[in-house]
């Protein structure tokens, strides 16, 4: 069972960077009114935020970390660079090497990608304190974003109008008075094919096939080199495996709902993240929603909140969160944590 | 569990629909503009009321609000609906 006990990091800074080009639900030309109005009500989505086609998830990234660094003037303290994203520049080399170079990182700073989505922030968490917690690291820097839309096709409805872009940095240091965080996290990879991109890979390549739209459902169009999501079966296993999680959470932690300050969930879509805050008898003024104005943005969509949605509570008081990603693979991981004078800033990416 | 309980939570759900639209043998893939996005609706209001949690073949299995209510009240009783 991956349940663990964290000790002595604590998080400095969250920086999070979306695009200035908002898309309106209300706007999508493959909507009729009628579904559009359904869609917005039943994902909150109202508006996401899209990055232009020359941007990529780590442009993102790299301005929230190069603000970040340069708020925070630790560039040469910075031991490990995490980047998790499912939407990396190159095939090879990692994103991560790049950054490293990019934001002027000393070359004895050690950089790595890892390929999770939506629950890639938590368990980016989890590698950055497994590094520290020794003591040996100073500093790491987590990264996470995702450029989504890239991948979608725009007669998709069920995928088009439900991603958003965004990029984030997470500052992490050894704190050796830091308080104890807990871990629950697991995989359940029979629903692989549930959230997938077929072609573009090895099982797959380009090359292999005939890149042809096919119309899977009434209005559903994409190709296999598209992203296809099975809501039903990411509802099902939503609600099937992340109370659970946050549950195992809470028993490692003895602690109960009702003394956390805020439950942040995955912005999967309002649905969703409103079945599991029921389930777990949350009043909605302590699970924060951020999907209303930027949409699902994959593995930001949590550092993203924080910053929206949360930004005075982390740098003036004393809080005791639970985090909770789950997703693609399918993959979760929930992590209780308590933070104090957190700085943060959301920016926007021209 | 009551069919008519059942059905009301349905009509209060989707405002769309007026008490008395719905019936046990209402077709619910017949619903006005229907669409996957009310397929998940279904599936979260039958989970938020009664904790059961239906899959995709078993919302496929079904056609009328009868048999959603009787796969709900199997699900939870593993015995014969009370309609």
């Amino acid at each position: 069972m991956a349940e663990l006990i964290l000790k002595h990091t604590a998080i400095k800074a969250i920086y999070s960077v979306v695009p200035k080009t908002v898309y309106k639900t209300h706007d999508y030309p493959y909507f009729s009114e009628d579904e559009a109005k359904m869609f917005a009500k039943t994902t909150g989505i109202v508006e996401r935020r899209v990055a232009a086609t020359n941007v990529t998830a780590s442009d993102m990234c790299f301005k929230a970390a190069q603000t970040l660094l340069e708020d925070m003037n630790c560039y040469h303290e910075i031991d490990l660079l995490v980047f998790v994203t499912q939407s990396p520049d190159y095939f090879l080399p990692s994103s991560a090497a790049i950054l490293q170079d990019k934001l002027g990182l000393p070359i004895t700073c050690m950089a790595f990608d890892v390929n999770l989505g939506c629950s890639g922030y938590v368990h980016g968490l989890l590698l950055a304190n497994r590094y520290l917690q020794q003591g040996g690291l100073r500093k790491v820097l987590l990264l996470a974003g995702d450029k989504s839309t890239i991948s979608t096709h725009e007669q998709d409805k069920t995928a088009f109008p439900l991603f958003g872009d965004a990029g984030s940095a997470t500052l992490l240091e050894y704190d050796p008075k830091g308080e104890d965080w807990f871990l629950d996290a697991g995989t359940d990879g029979s629903g692989a094919e549930a959230i997938i991109i077929e072609a573009g890979h090895s099982r797959m390549p380009y090359q292999s096939f005939e890149d042809q739209d096919i119309e899977v459902a009434p209005g559903v169009v994409r190709s296999k080199k598209h992203l296809a999501i099975d809501g039903m079966a990411v509802f099902n296993f939503a609600l099937k495996n992340v109370p659970k999680s946050i549950n195992n959470t809470l028993a490692l932690a003895k602690i109960t709902t009702d003394q956390l300050d805020y439950l942040v969930l995955h912005q999967a879509n309002q649905l969703i993240t409103d079945s599991i805050r029921k389930k777990m008898n949350v009043p909605q003024e302590k699970c924060p929603s951020s999907i209303g104005g930027f949409g699902n943005t994959s593995s930001a969509s949590i550092p993203l909140t924080l910053c929206s949605e949360l930004s005075e509570a982390l740098k003036k008081e004393r809080l005791c969160l639970l985090l909770c990603g789950f997703g693609v693979g399918f993959s979760w991981a929930s992590l209780l944590l308590s933070t104090h004078n957190v700085a943060t800033k959301l920016l926007e990416y021209d | 569990m009551e069919i008519v309980d059942f059905i009301a939570a349905i009509e209060e759900e989707f405002e769309d629909l007026n008490p008395g639209d719905v019936s046990p043998n209402s077709v619910f893939r017949d619903m006005e503009g229907w669409s996957s996005m009310h397929a998940l609706i279904f599936v979260a209001l039958i989970d938020s009321k009664y904790d059961v949690l239906l899959n995709g073949d078993e919302l496929k299995s079904c056609v009328t609000i009868k048999d959603l209510f009787d796969i709900t009240f199997l699900k939870i009783n593993g015995g014969g609906a009370n309609t």
